[in-house]
């Protein structure tokens, strides 16, 4: 496939797009690592490595509030536990010997996924799920510097921004919706997660969204495309 | 905050996405398990729309960001670029905040 194919252009557009609003977030946490007592070098290492945003931030909330180390390491790996999911989904459509695997584990996370599977290509699926995960690797690890060296951030709220990452999220969603079975689990992976936030540990409940595979358990035939669904596979960008 | 912790998380995050990448690879599973497969993406990412547009930490709440989640569907709904449909819900987020707050 080459770079110049006119329906890569929106896949790489909307990735730089994901990196940029999640770089954002990175400035936020830079700028917390360090206020809980990390060094810039502690914080980038956190985004380098790690590598996944909800739990680096979860670790850093239990630090700064006087937490142990046993619960901000559960705390953070409950979060991280629903990238292993995203991993079954991506086994499925990546290529590739164990090295390149390996590579992608550190980027299979909620968003190259999303974007991965918004694509009907096989092939589109591919580019979409690296584009996209390298850009954010790049921007998460550029805004942690950032904030780190900063150390006072903007506050994201003042700008809507803690609502531009479920909005990225809705846009990337919209091809699951043309079929029965993708509408069903969407309402079901939300209603579950819904229902179980007063009652879980944080983190638990995006992990019991999953369960809601479990609607293509019948018999198969019935998920094709709806026709009055017109959906070209590609995002709308 | 210590190194300990770090790497410590660091090799549980990287053990959790290693072990649907790799263990399982690319074997063919029973075609059930492949349907319910494929439709975890939409059930997770969808739970964490809603997470993020509906609760904070173990609460639910309703504010501002509903709204912005909102302007959000209806500009995907109408095939807006995915930059306008986050600038659209993040702008309705703030603008809402202002004035209810």
């Amino acid at each position: 496939m080459s770079l110049r194919e006119p329906r890569l252009r929106p896949v790489l557009t909307t990735s730089i797009t994901l990196g940029v609003a999640v770089g954002v977030f990175a400035i936020v946490f830079g700028v917390g690592a360090v206020s809980a007592g990390g060094s810039v070098a502690q914080a980038c290492a956190m985004s380098l490595l790690i590598f996944t945003g909800a739990s680096q931030l979860s670790a850093v909330a239990v630090i700064a509030g006087g937490g142990s180390f046993g619960s901000a390491v559960g705390g953070a790996l409950i979060l991280a536990a629903r990238n292993s999911v995203f991993g079954l989904t991506m086994s499925r459509r990546l290529t590739g010997r164990l090295p390149t695997r390996l590579l992608a584990a550190q980027i299979t996370i909620d968003e190259s996924t999303a974007m991965a599977t918004a694509q009907t290509d096989p092939e589109l699926q591919r580019v979409a799920f690296w584009a996209t995960g390298i850009s954010i690797y790049v921007f998460w690890n550029l805004g942690t510097l950032v904030g780190a060296l900063a150390r006072s951030a903007i506050d994201p709220k003042k700008f809507g921004l803690d609502a531009a990452i479920p909005c990225a999220f809705v846009a990337i969603l919209f091809p699951h919706l043309r079929t029965r079975r993708g509408r069903q689990a969407m309402a079901l992976g939300a209603a579950l997660c819904l229902a179980t936030i007063p009652f879980l540990p944080i983190g638990v409940p995006v992990l019991i969204s999953a369960l809601a595979i479990l609607v293509a358990v019948p018999v198969p035939g019935d998920d094709v495309p709806d026709s009055d669904v017109q959906v070209t596979g590609e995002l709308p960008a | 905050m210590t190194w300990s912790l770090i790497l410590t998380i660091a090799a549980g995050a990287y053990a959790f996405k290693v072990l649907g990448l790799v263990v399982v690879g690319d074997r063919p599973l029973p075609a059930a398990l492949e349907r319910c497969l494929a439709l975890i993406p939409a059930a997770v990412i969808a739970a964490i729309v809603a997470k993020d547009t509906l609760s904070v930490g173990q609460h639910l709440q309703v504010d501002a960001r509903l709204a912005g989640v909102t302007v959000a569907i209806v500009a995907a709904w109408r095939k807006m670029p995915v930059i306008v449909v986050i600038i659209a819900g993040a702008a309705t987020t703030a603008i809402v905040r202002q004035i209810a707050g």
